[in-house]
C-alpha cells in the first residue's frame, strides 16, 4: 500500500498543483494524474524524490454502466527502500494515448508494448510499441471487458452447466479445430505472411547495412524458439557484425495464455492453484505474492495465524534454494558442462520436493497457501526431515557445489566480464532480484520493504558488485547460504497452534479497493496487483512478473558481446518461460 | 596454477563415483530394487548414485499425495452402496478449471431435488489436481486419489470419469490416506455423539412437556 509520506504529498501538490490529485476512491491510495504532464512529473519523481524505480506499469479496463475509463496504473518506490507511490492516468475508452514513461525509465519497454497488446493503450513516443505477447495479426485487446474468447462459457466461474444444470460436453465438440479463433475481417490464414517478421527487423534497425570501405552485411539471427539453452520456447532475433552482437530483440508470447484474463473470470480462491503454473520452479514463492496481495485487501480478517507465518516464510525459503540451485546447474549447461552440475544440483532439488511432495500433496504443483494461512500442518516427521536437511546436508552440499564450480577456470573465463549491467541500468531497467543485487544494489524486498515476519530474522542482503555473468551466479550460493540462516531461526522459531486463521471458507469476501501484493521471489520482485470491486472475483489480475521484466535489460547487456555469450546471459537472468509469457 | 581450479572440481566428481560404489558395497544388494533402498536413496544420507530406476523402481507415496480426485461410498450392512455424495455443488463451486459436471436426481413424484446425483463426471484432462474438492467437501464425499498411471489409448471418452469409474469403497480410501481417515472418522464420530445427545435431549424435553402438559390440564 501507498506509504507516500505527507512531504511527498505536499510537494506534489504544490509543484504540480491541478496535476496531481489523491485518488478518494474507497480502498485507493494512490494519486491521479493528468496524462499531458506525466513525463514532467515522473521526472521531478525520479530525480528530485528519489522514486528512481518502476515496479509496475498496467492497464486497469473500469467498464460500468457509469463508468468507461481506461485507466494506467504506475507502482513506484525508491531503490533505497520503502513504500509505493500508486500513479494512475485516466484515459478515454475510445481514444487511450499516454506518453510513454520509456525514456525516464527505460523497464517500462515491455510492460508498456504489454499495456498496448492486452488492453490496447497507445503509449506515445514508444520507441518500438508492437504486440508482445500476442501474435501481430491478432483481433482486439483480450483483457478488455468486452473481449470475449471462442471457448467463451459464462463471464464467471461457476459455470451454470456444471452444476445445478450439470451436462457433460468436451469444449472441443462445440468448438470444433478451426473454428476456434477469431480472424480479423478478411483475414485468411491460409495467405497470411509474417508481417510481424519484417515489423520485428524493422525495430531491430540495422538488418542489412555498410560497414567502413568494406561492403558487408550484417547477419540476423534467430536463436530459437526451440533453441535448448532458451529454457522453454523463446526466441531472440539477434543482429551481428560478424560475431559481436549490435541489436538483440526478445521475442515472447509462445506459452501465452491469458492467465490474468482466466484470474478475473475465476474466483479469489480459484487463482491460487493458477498461480503455481506461472514460475512452475517455485510455485510457493508464487502462491505467497499472491496470497499476500488479497489479504491486504482483506484488512485484519486475512492477517495469518502465527504459526502459519513460520511455515510460509520455510516454505519460501525453501523454494528460493530449490531455485538457485536448479538455476546454478542450467546455467553450467548453458555453459556446455552437459548435465553433471545440473543433476548433482537437482539431487538437493528433490529433497526439498520431496518435502514439498509430503506437506502439500504434490511437488511442483503446490497450491498450499490460503487467505488467512496455509492449507494445513506438517504431517508427522516432515519438520524433522527439513531440520536434517538444513542443518545438516543443504550446508554441506552447497559447500560442495561451491568447491566443484566457482574456482573452475573455465566458469571463470567463460562468465566474468560477460554481459556487465552497470547498477545505474539495473534500476532503470526495473532489474529484480538476483540480477539487481549482483550489480551492486542491495534491494531485496524482504528487507527494503518488509512482508511477513521476515523483520523477525537476521540475515544479510546478498550483494556482488561487478554485475557480470560470474556474479550472478555466485550471488545465487550467497542467497543461499542466507536462505538456510533464515531457516534455521524459523525452524527455532515456529511456535505450535492453528495453521489458518478463520474457517478456510471457499468463498472469501475482499472489499473494494486495490493492492499491490510483492515478494522477493527466487528470480526477482513478484508482484500481484489485484482491483476488487466487492464481488467475488477479482475486476483486475496482474501479475508483474520478475522473469518477463527482467527480460527488458538483455540487450543491454548483450551488445558489445560476442554471439556464444548470449546464452549464458540468457542464462545468468534466470527465465522462466510460464512465468514470461503468462 | 592455471587448471587448480577445474582439478579441485574433478575431485568432487571422483568422490561423488567413487561413493556410489561404496555405498554399494555397503549396502549388499539391498540398495536397489528394496524399499528400504529406495528410501535410503531419497533421505538426507543418500550419497552417490540417486536415480530411481521408475517404473522397475516406484518411489513411496506421502499420504497428502494427490492426483485425479474419486467419489467414495460407503457399504452398508445388507451390502448395497450409499453415495456419500449429496450433489450440493460445492465441489464444482471451488473447482477452478470447473472439470466437474453434476446431475441431481429429481424425486420423479414432487420434482424436487434429491440429495443423491444421478451422474458425476470429471473430465481428467481438465483436472488440475489441486485437490480443492476434496479440501471443501462437507461430507467427505470426494477424495484425491494415489493412482498416477492413467495413460490410455483413447482421449474422446476415456478421460471422461463417470461416476462409475470414480466410485471406490470407504475401505479403500482409509488404505490410502490412514492418517486423514482417522482424524476424519473421530470427528464424524463427535459429531454422530453430539447430534444423537441432542436428539435423546430433544426427546427428554419432549416427553417432560407432555408429562407438563398432562399435569397443566390436571391443576
Amino acid at each position: 500500500m501507498t506509504e507516500a509520506a505527507p512531504v511527498v504529498q505536499s510537494v506534489l501538490e504544490t509543484r504540480f498543483p491541478g496535476v496531481v490529485t489523491p485518488d478518494e476512491r474507497k480502498g485507493y491510495e494512490g494519486y491521479i494524474v493528468t496524462k499531458e504532464k506525466l513525463v514532467e512529473l515522473a521526472t521531478a519523481l525520479r530525480d528530485e524524490m528519489g522514486y528512481d524505480f518502476l515496479s509496475s506499469v498496467t492497464a486497469v479496463d473500469y467498464l460500468s454502466e457509469e463508468e468507461t475509463n481506461l485507466e494506467v496504473v504506475y507502482h513506484l518506490y525508491k531503490s533505497t527502500g520503502g513504500g509505493s507511490l500508486v500513479l494512475s492516468v485516466q484515459l478515454p475508452r475510445d481514444n487511450p494515448v499516454v506518453d510513454s514513461l520509456v525514456s525516464v525509465y527505460p523497464g517500462a519497454d515491455f510492460q508498456e508494448r504489454e499495456a498496448y497488446d492486452l488492453m490496447g493503450i497507445r503509449f506515445d513516443k514508444h520507441p518500438d510499441l508492437r504486440r508482445i505477447l500476442m501474435w501481430e495479426g491478432f483481433e482486439g485487446h483480450p483483457l478488455r471487458k468486452d473481449w470475449k474468447e471462442a471457448y467463451h462459457n459464462e463471464d464467471t466461474k461457476p459455470f451454470s452447466n456444471r452444476w445445478p444444470d450439470g451436462q457433460i460436453f468436451r469444449s472441443e465438440d462445440k468448438n470444433p479445430y478451426g473454428k476456434n479463433n477469431i480472424y480479423p475481417v478478411g483475414f485468411d490464414p491460409t495467405k497470411w505472411e509474417a508481417t510481424e517478421e519484417s515489423l520485428l527487423y524493422a525495430g531491430l534497425g540495422k538488418a542489412v547495412g555498410e560497414k567502413g570501405n568494406i561492403e558487408t552485411d550484417y547477419l540476423v539471427v534467430n536463436m530459437g524458439p526451440q533453441h535448448p539453452s532458451t529454457h522453454g520456447v523463446f526466441r531472440m532475433a539477434v543482429v551481428l557484425d560478424g560475431e559481436t552482437i549490435i541489436a538483440l530483440k526478445p521475442v515472447v508470447g509462445y506459452l501465452h495464455r491469458n492467465h490474468e484474463k482466466i484470474g478475473e473470470r475465476n474466483t479469489y480462491l480459484h487463482n491460487m492453484p493458477f498461480t503455481d503454473r506461472l514460475d512452475y520452479i517455485s510455485s510457493l514463492s508464487n502462491n505467497f505474492g499472491y496470497a499476500l496481495a488479497v489479504e491486504k485487501l482483506m484488512g485484519k480478517k486475512g492477517a495469518p495465524s502465527e504459526r502459519a507465518e513460520y511455515i510460509r516464510v520455510i516454505m519460501a525459503e525453501l523454494t528460493r534454494i530449490s531455485n538457485h540451485v536448479w538455476a546454478i546447474g542450467f546455467l553450467l549447461n548453458d555453459l556446455g558442462a552437459f548435465f553433471t552440475p545440473a543433476l548433482y544440483a537437482i539431487e538437493e532439488r528433490e529433497l526439498i520436493l520431496d518435502i514439498f511432495e509430503a506437506t502439500t500433496g504434490s511437488r511442483m504443483m503446490c497450491n498450499y497457501f490460503r487467505f488467512g494461512g496455509v492449507a494445513r500442518d506438517f504431517p508427522e516427521g516432515v519438520l524433522q526431515k527439513i531440520r536434517d536437511l538444513v542443518f545438516e546436508r543443504l550446508p554441506r552440499k552447497i559447500d560442495d557445489i561451491d568447491a566443484y564450480l566457482t574456482d573452475n577456470e573455465i566458469v571463470l573465463t567463460r562468465t566474468q566480464g560477460v554481459g556487465i549491467l552497470t547498477p545505474e541500468d539495473a534500476i532503470a531497467y526495473s532489474a529484480t532480484g538476483p540480477m539487481l543485487r549482483a550489480s551492486g544494489v542491495p534491494y531485496d524486498i524482504r528487507r527494503a520493504d518488509p512482508y511477513g515476519i521476515y523483520d523477525r530474522f537476521d540475515f544479510d542482503v546478498a550483494v556482488r558488485y561487478h554485475g557480470d555473468c560470474y556474479d550472478r551466479f555466485i550471488i545465487r550460493l550467497d542467497e543461499i547460504r542466507q536462505s538456510i540462516r533464515i531457516l534455521e531461526q524459523a525452524l527455532d522459531q515456529i511456535p505450535e497452534g492453528s495453521v489458518i486463521s478463520g474457517s478456510n471458507p471457499y468463498q472469501v469476501r475482499v472489499p473494494a479497493g486495490e493492492s499491490y501484493g510483492r515478494v522477493e521471489g527466487p528470480k526477482g520482485e513478484l508482484g500481484f496487483y489485484i482491483v476488487s470491486n466487492g464481488k467475488p472475483h477479482p475486476w483486475r489480475y496482474h501479475v508483474r512478473a520478475p522473469s518477463f521484466i527482467n527480460l527488458t535489460a538483455m540487450e543491454k547487456m548483450c551488445i558489445g558481446q560476442k554471439i556464444a555469450d548470449v546464452v549464458v546471459i540468457l542464462g545468468s537472468i534466470d527465465i522462466v518461460l510460464g512465468e514470461t509469457d503468462r | 596454477m592455471y587448471g587448480k581450479g577445474i582439478i579441485k572440481g574433478m575431485g568432487v566428481t571422483l568422490k561423488h563415483f567413487v561413493q556410489t560404489y561404496v555405498e554399494d558395497i555397503k549396502w549388499f544388494g539391498r540398495r536397489y530394487y528394496k524399499p528400504e533402498g529406495i528410501a535410503h536413496r531419497s533421505s538426507k544420507d543418500a550419497k552417490g548414485i540417486f536415480t530411481v530406476q521408475y517404473p522397475e523402481e516406484k518411489l513411496p507415496m506421502p499420504e497428502e499425495f494427490r492426483f485425479i480426485p474419486f467419489l467414495i461410498y460407503d457399504v452398508l450392512e445388507d451390502g448395497t452402496h450409499k453415495d456419500r455424495c449429496t450433489s450440493c455443488g460445492i465441489c464444482v463451486k471451488v473447482c477452478p478449471p470447473q472439470c466437474i459436471w453434476i446431475e441431481q436426481t429429481t424425486n420423479p413424484d414432487t420434482g424436487r431435488p434429491v440429495p443423491e446425483p444421478v451422474e458425476f463426471y470429471i473430465d481428467i484432462d481438465i483436472c488440475m489436481n489441486c485437490g480443492y474438492c476434496a479440501e471443501y467437501c462437507p461430507f467427505d464425499a470426494i477424495k484425491m486419489d494415489h493412482d498416477y498411471e492413467l495413460a490410455s489409448y483413447e482421449r474422446q471418452f476415456d478421460h471422461i470419469f463417470n461416476k462409475e469409474r470414480l466410485s471406490k469403497p470407504a475401505e479403500y480410501y482409509a488404505t490410502v490416506r490412514p492418517v486423514n481417515n482417522q482424524l476424519e472418522e473421530a470427528v464424524r464420530a463427535e459429531k454422530a455423539a453430539k447430534k444423537a445427545e441432542r436428539e435423546a435431549a430433544k426427546a427428554a424435553k419432549a416427553a417432560e412437556k407432555d408429562a407438563g402438559g398432562e399435569s397443566d390440564n390436571g391443576s
